[in-house]
């Protein structure tokens, strides 16, 4: 760590060890309703599978069998797995490509999933997609995007169809804090409010677009203040509280599902690795990570909870780690063990068969 | 069972790094996300996080070492109760079997070592196929006399009759009626929430477009013209292009994408220009660009019809022209197939759109001086049927193309390569491709029309060819 500064100063670089308060809202978390043994239980299941997933990806990126871009999700775990308990079936996921924890958290297979990241067969887009174009209609995932903001107005046509076709349900549209600046994110927030679309955009602010912190990239830093002129309702959440997530997701939910429009939340979370694998991280101090890791994470706050309340042992929590390194495992053996694309496949699914 | 921790690939490319600095020693207890060393690449110093917890029981790599290969175990972390000497046989067993955990033929193929896997590309006809083209019409139908504008209309509002998921959206379609009139009437019969004006938000409505299609709605997205939709691009692209692709056939995008392209008159370089070459390089899209009414109504009854995203260019020039449509009760025709506007065995001139204006008029002309060149109407630029511009040149042996779009990487150059490879010895000159000039379109009257292609370049092109 104090090498990484040392280095970056030799660069040149300024390195502010400043930690920022997360949100006003973790100052009060009597304000934060309380989860159910279940629902607790629940929430570190999931948050803990994204983690070890992530994990065992940056392993097997650093073996060379994941190649390209792997843009991991450690850290933000709180973020979709809240949402995803405040959400109905049928509510449809849409983010960019910092997107495995997505996909785990609508249910789609970690074997489809890692094998995917491996560029198999058996991956979710038959290892054409790579890790950041996976689609599941089954589980209402529709990807996975490349390109910063783009998600956004695809995000809200996908509530254009729930809105078309009255089935009830809400579209959660993801995207980061560097996305927030896109123009097609205010020509979206305009759609959406004018047609009163049924969509809830969850602005993932982990506080740097790649390289660049959110004070250096925005004229203003409060995101979920940014939809404002278009009457859409926005508010700050502590997305490292899964508690916090979920309560703050079901009342968006419901108020987008009630033919309000859309809402804003602006999830205040945090990266624990890098923009994507090939960065060293040397914008912001180790420090930062470290208090983040030690003081919120979400998973350990999840841990003390059901500690404290004794609705889990020590043990019993690494029986559930246990299981969830197995499941990791088995999806890692498959992604190595199943057998590439057949050179075929090169020429399938341009075009649908008319 | 102890760990090894192996070196890791730190970017796309990486295969070597030097350990620069190891920031734990043998014995200490390590936890998930400590930093334990420093690796040098070519690019950054990178740190390398343990990923599990245990005790560094050995350390394999000594600090300072360079070019040490990705994948080579640097350390190994013991378990709970594990001594050193499990840590060194498992370090010995990992030297062996850390290369087989790539799969073999992986690096080689990636690095274009290796080609005999390759595929090639479906493999296309030797020849041409010698298909009749298919009868379109049946005979004695009555046909009616309607411009290109009301065909366009009349398969919008058939199609949405049919399938109430499909809808409309853009700029002044709805209470306007249409920039160009196209969608007129459309408002009054299928009502606001199936006829959506827009706002000027090119590159929003069409992603939220395309959101509508992968949600399984059939949009069609009209554009007022299609230079704006270069705002659009990333969406029509990347995210409608390329997701059925991308979702490994799982996903794709239902959408047509329509309005008028090319230049219009006198409306300078920022709203005239030709986007036929541009679509047709992507795969993953169609492009249809038609020429007369019933080809217009026919085309694109079968575009909102088709899965996939659908290029869909008309012309401001052609609306308001008329053509003698089929009246029929569903008048589809197929996506890929040219016709033959009109038959002749001295040179073939292939066009689409509006350049076909300028291939029929030269062929009337130069049919006066005893020249009989046939016509070739591609209809759609992608998938292209090369097979039909083959099969007349195999009749003519001479080629000419018309479109009005810039010269380089144009359509008509397409054409000419096509020809080269599939049709050499069929050839007795040079194809000549008559297009745009390489120029932004200009304002001054004189001056865009010199622009422009004519009809005596056309004429000329096609004497050119013959030697004549």
């Amino acid at each position: 760590m104090a090498q990484s500064q040392a280095a970056a100063r030799q660069a040149g670089e300024e390195v502010q060890v400043r930690p920022e308060p997360v949100a006003d809202a973790e100052a009060d978390d009597s304000k934060v309703p309380e989860l159910s043994k279940d629902a607790e239980l629940s929430a570190y299941r999931s948050m803990l599978l994204i983690r070890r997933f992530e994990e065992k990806a940056g392993q097997l990126y650093g073996m060379g069998l994941i190649g390209g871009f792997c843009h991991l999700y450690i850290g933000q775990e709180a973020v979709v797995v809240g949402m995803q308990m405040a959400a109905i079936d049928g509510d449809q996921n849409i983010t960019g490509y910092r997107d495995h924890g997505h996909m785990l958290a609508t249910g789609m297979d970690p074997k489809g999933v890692m094998a995917e990241l491996t560029g198999r067969r058996g991956g979710y887009s038959r290892g054409k997609g790579g890790s950041m174009h996976m689609f599941s209609k089954e589980t209402h995932f529709y990807g996975g995007h490349g390109i910063v903001g783009a998600p956004v107005p695809i995000g809200a046509g996908l509530a254009f169809a729930n809105k078309y076709r009255e089935n009830g349900n809400v579209s959660m549209t993801y995207f980061g804090d560097g996305a927030a600046n896109q123009g097609q994110v205010y020509e979206t927030f305009n759609m959406a409010k004018l047609w009163q679309l049924p969509v809830v955009f969850v602005i993932e602010n982990n506080r740097y677009g790649m390289g660049t912190s959110l004070k250096r990239a925005s004229a203003t830093t409060n995101l979920a203040n940014r939809g404002l002129s278009f009457g859409i309702p926005g508010e700050q959440v502590n997305g490292m509280d899964v508690r916090a997530v979920k309560a703050a997701g079901e009342k968006a939910l419901e108020f987008a599902r009630s033919g309000n429009g859309p809402m804003i939340l602006e999830m205040l979370t945090y990266r624990y690795r890098g923009h994507s694998m090939s960065d060293p991280a040397k914008y912001r101090a180790r420090e930062e990570v470290q208090k983040m890791r030690s003081e919120n994470d979400p998973i350990e706050q999840v841990s003390h909870r059901l500690q404290e309340k004794g609705w889990a042992s020590e043990d019993d929590l690494k029986a559930i780690d246990k299981d969830i390194r197995r499941i990791v495992n088995e999806a890692a053996e498959f992604a190595q063990a199943d057998p590439e694309p057949d050179p075929s496949d090169l020429w399938t699914d341009v075009y649908a068969e008319a | 069972m102890p760990t090894n921790i192996l070196m890791p690939a730190l970017s796309p490319t990486m295969e070597d790094g030097t350990l620069a600095k190891w920031l734990v020693q043998e014995g200490d207890q390590v936890a998930a996300g400590d930093v334990i060393a420093e690796i040098e690449t070519d690019k950054a110093t990178m740190e390398v996080e343990a990923v599990d917890e245990g005790r560094l029981g050995k350390i394999l790599v000594g600090e300072g070492t360079e070019g040490v290969k990705v994948n080579t175990p640097i350390a190994v972390i013991l378990g709970d109760g594990e001594d050193a000497s499990a840590a060194e046989a498992a370090a010995a067993s990992a030297a062996v079997e850390a290369p087989a955990a790539a799969p073999q033929d992986t690096p080689a193929a990636a690095n274009g070592e290796d080609t005999s896997d390759i595929a090639a590309p479906p493999p296309a006809a030797a020849e041409p196929s010698q298909a009749e083209e298919q009868i379109e019409v049946p005979e004695g139908t009555e046909m009616v006399e309607l411009t290109v504008r009301e065909a366009l209309r009349d398969a919008m509002a058939e199609e949405m009759r049919r399938d109430g998921e499909v809808f409309v959206m853009g700029e002044e379609v709805a209470e306007y009626q249409g920039a160009y009139k196209v969608t007129q009437g459309l408002l009054d019969e299928f009502g606001a929430k199936r006829v959506i004006d827009t706002p000027i938000t090119e590159h929003g409505f069409a992603g939220l477009g395309v959101g509508a299609a992968f949600a399984g709605l059939k949009p069609i997205v009209e554009f007022m013209t299609w230079n704006f939709a270069m705002q659009a691009m990333d969406h029509i692209i990347n995210s409608a292009a390329k997701t059925l692709y991308m979702a490994g056939g799982q996903m794709g995008c239902p959408i047509v994408f329509r309005g008028p392209n090319g230049a219009a008159a006198r409306v300078a370089a920022q709203h005239s220009q030709d986007y036929a070459a541009w679509y047709s390089q992507v795969p993953g899209l169609k492009v249809v660009q038609p020429h007369s009414a019933a080809d217009a109504k026919g085309l694109l009854k079968a575009a909102i019809r088709d899965p996939n995203p659908i290029i869909f260019l008309e012309n401001e020039i052609l609306y308001g022209q008329s053509f003698a449509v089929p009246k029929l009760d569903d008048f589809v025709l197929p996506i890929g197939k040219a016709k033959t506007s009109r038959s002749g065995d001295a040179a073939t001139i292939v066009s689409f759109g509006i350049g076909m204006s300028y291939a029929l008029k030269a062929a009337e002309a130069l049919a006066e001086e005893g020249i009989a060149a046939e016509v070739i109407d591609l209809r759609t630029i992608r998938p292209m049927d090369i097979d039909a511009v083959i099969r007349s040149v195999q009749k003519t042996n001479r080629c000419v193309t018309v479109e009005e779009g810039w010269p380089q990487s144009s359509v008509g150059s397409h054409i000419s390569a096509e020809l080269m490879t599939k049709a050499f010895d069929h050839l007795d000159a040079p194809v000549i491709n008559v297009t745009g000039k390489d120029v932004p379109m200009p304002y001054a009257a004189n001056l865009e029309k010199l622009a422009l292609p004519s009809v005596k370049e056309v004429v000329e092109a096609v004497k050119s060819v013959s030697y004549r």
